[in-house]
């Protein structure tokens, strides 16, 4: 009994303890950005291996999300004679909900355990002390670009997800199953608000790309320094992303959308 | 060097085609194209019922989409409800203009259908239209055909 008390204490000291430095590394890497602004340069590598090289990955999980969608909705709509609203429901679920969250999980699985494991190892190795010896603060030097980059990424990646699922839906159902091409558009454009769904669709992608930034590199850096410590931090990277992206884009949906 | 120029060019042309989404969102998919708050002035519809009629739904005359409305509020006093919708302010409408509720299609969203009449004189901005017709009660309808047939 005793011994269940000590360790239920324990687990929850060290989660706050993880909390509180978490959020320490967060105002400083924050505070730290300023710094990434006067070189550029550095960043521009980063934008490299988190944006560019997931662009793949989500273009092409993009058209293919479009494509089921504009399949599936097809079938549903036409019982009801109204497969001309095919582009509205096709546009509405990926800007809304699919484009943000979907490339969010995709980004965490691809950027962040990729982030986490180069973080997590550079720890390992001492890098990230050789660094601190050297009188360079590793967190402006190594962590405030890559938070930036994913931040950054983000929002152009969701938005790339979003358009070509839209055209992946045009594929489908426009070009296979016989919709009509001004109805698939108009009724979309109609049906579809900037204000209301494009913009809170982009904040959406804005709030995912900093919980995953902020994650992975938090767990690259608070990784115990072995190699079974690195590959736990990055499962830890994964889990933990989708389980926040899952529940912010609730808690978001929910202010945006809903009357909550 | 040219491994650096290469890095450039890709993450140049990744941002790049990050951007033209962004844009195709704004213009291709969401109505943005078509709506521009600085050249609009409001008009005000007063109507017995405005059924099932939303803030955002069309106002079109002739057939085209000339504005939308953008608010629906309730006269505390005759109980009727006022329509304010937004109309391009190229298009001058007649001060004897008639505005009717009118459902898109059978099971289609309700809009804003304007008659413009034979006036010299063009609307006011907030200025009322008079002449309304309410949107039809699918209800309404049904009884009246029940009464009809009841009296024959």
């Amino acid at each position: 009994m005793i011994q269940f008390l000590q360790n239920l204490g324990n687990s929850t000291l060290s989660s706050f303890a993880k909390l509180g430095r978490s959020s320490f590394f967060l105002i400083h890497t924050l505070t730290a950005i300023s710094g990434v602004i006067l070189r550029p340069r550095l960043l521009l590598k980063q934008l490299f291996s988190v944006g560019v090289l997931s662009f793949l990955i989500i273009t092409i999980s993009g058209l293919f999300v479009g494509m089921v969608l504009g399949l599936q909705g097809f079938y549903i709509l036409s019982d009801f004679g109204a497969e001309e609203t095919l582009g509205v429901m096709v546009a509405a679920s990926l800007v809304r909900e699919l484009g943000p969250v979907v490339s969010a999980l995709l980004f965490a699985g691809r950027a962040g355990s990729a982030l986490t494991a180069e973080i997590g190892l550079m720890k390992a190795t001492e890098q990230l002390s050789g660094m601190e010896m050297m009188a360079i603060d590793p967190i402006k030097r190594i962590i405030a670009p890559r938070f930036l980059a994913g931040f950054i990424s983000m929002p152009l990646l969701s938005a790339l997800f979003s358009s070509i699922g839209v055209m992946g839906g045009h594929i489908v159902g426009v070009g296979i199953l016989g919709v009509d091409d001004g109805s698939y558009w108009s009724q979309m454009q109609a049906g579809l608000d900037f204000q209301d769904d494009i913009i809170n669709g982009i904040i959406k992608s804005i709030v995912f790309g900093f919980a995953i930034s902020w994650i992975s590199l938090f767990e690259g850096y608070d990784a115990i320094p072995t190699s079974e410590g690195v590959s736990r931090a990055t499962t830890r990277t994964v889990v933990n992303s989708a389980f926040t992206i899952l529940g912010l884009d609730f808690i978001l949906t929910a202010l945006m959308f809903g009357d909550i | 060097m040219q491994n650096t120029k290469t890095l450039d060019t890709l993450v140049g042309l990744f941002v790049a085609s990050g951007i033209a989404a962004l844009f195709f969102m704004a213009m291709q998919i969401s109505n943005l194209s078509s709506l521009s708050d600085d050249t609009t002035y409001t008009v005000l519809a007063r109507f017995e019922n405005s059924g099932g009629l939303k803030v955002k739904s069309s106002v079109s005359l002739a057939g085209v989409n000339i504005g939308r409305v953008i608010n629906i509020s309730i006269d505390k006093e005759t109980f009727q409800s006022i329509v304010k919708m937004q109309i391009e302010s190229q298009y001058s409408l007649p001060d004897d203009t008639s505005a009717s509720i009118f459902t898109a299609g059978l099971l289609g969203e309700q809009y804003i259908s304007l008659e413009p009449g034979g006036s010299e004189d063009a609307i006011e901005p907030n200025g009322f239209i008079d002449i309304t017709q309410s949107a039809l009660v699918l209800e309404e309808i049904i009884g009246q055909f029940l009464v009809d047939k009841a009296s024959e």
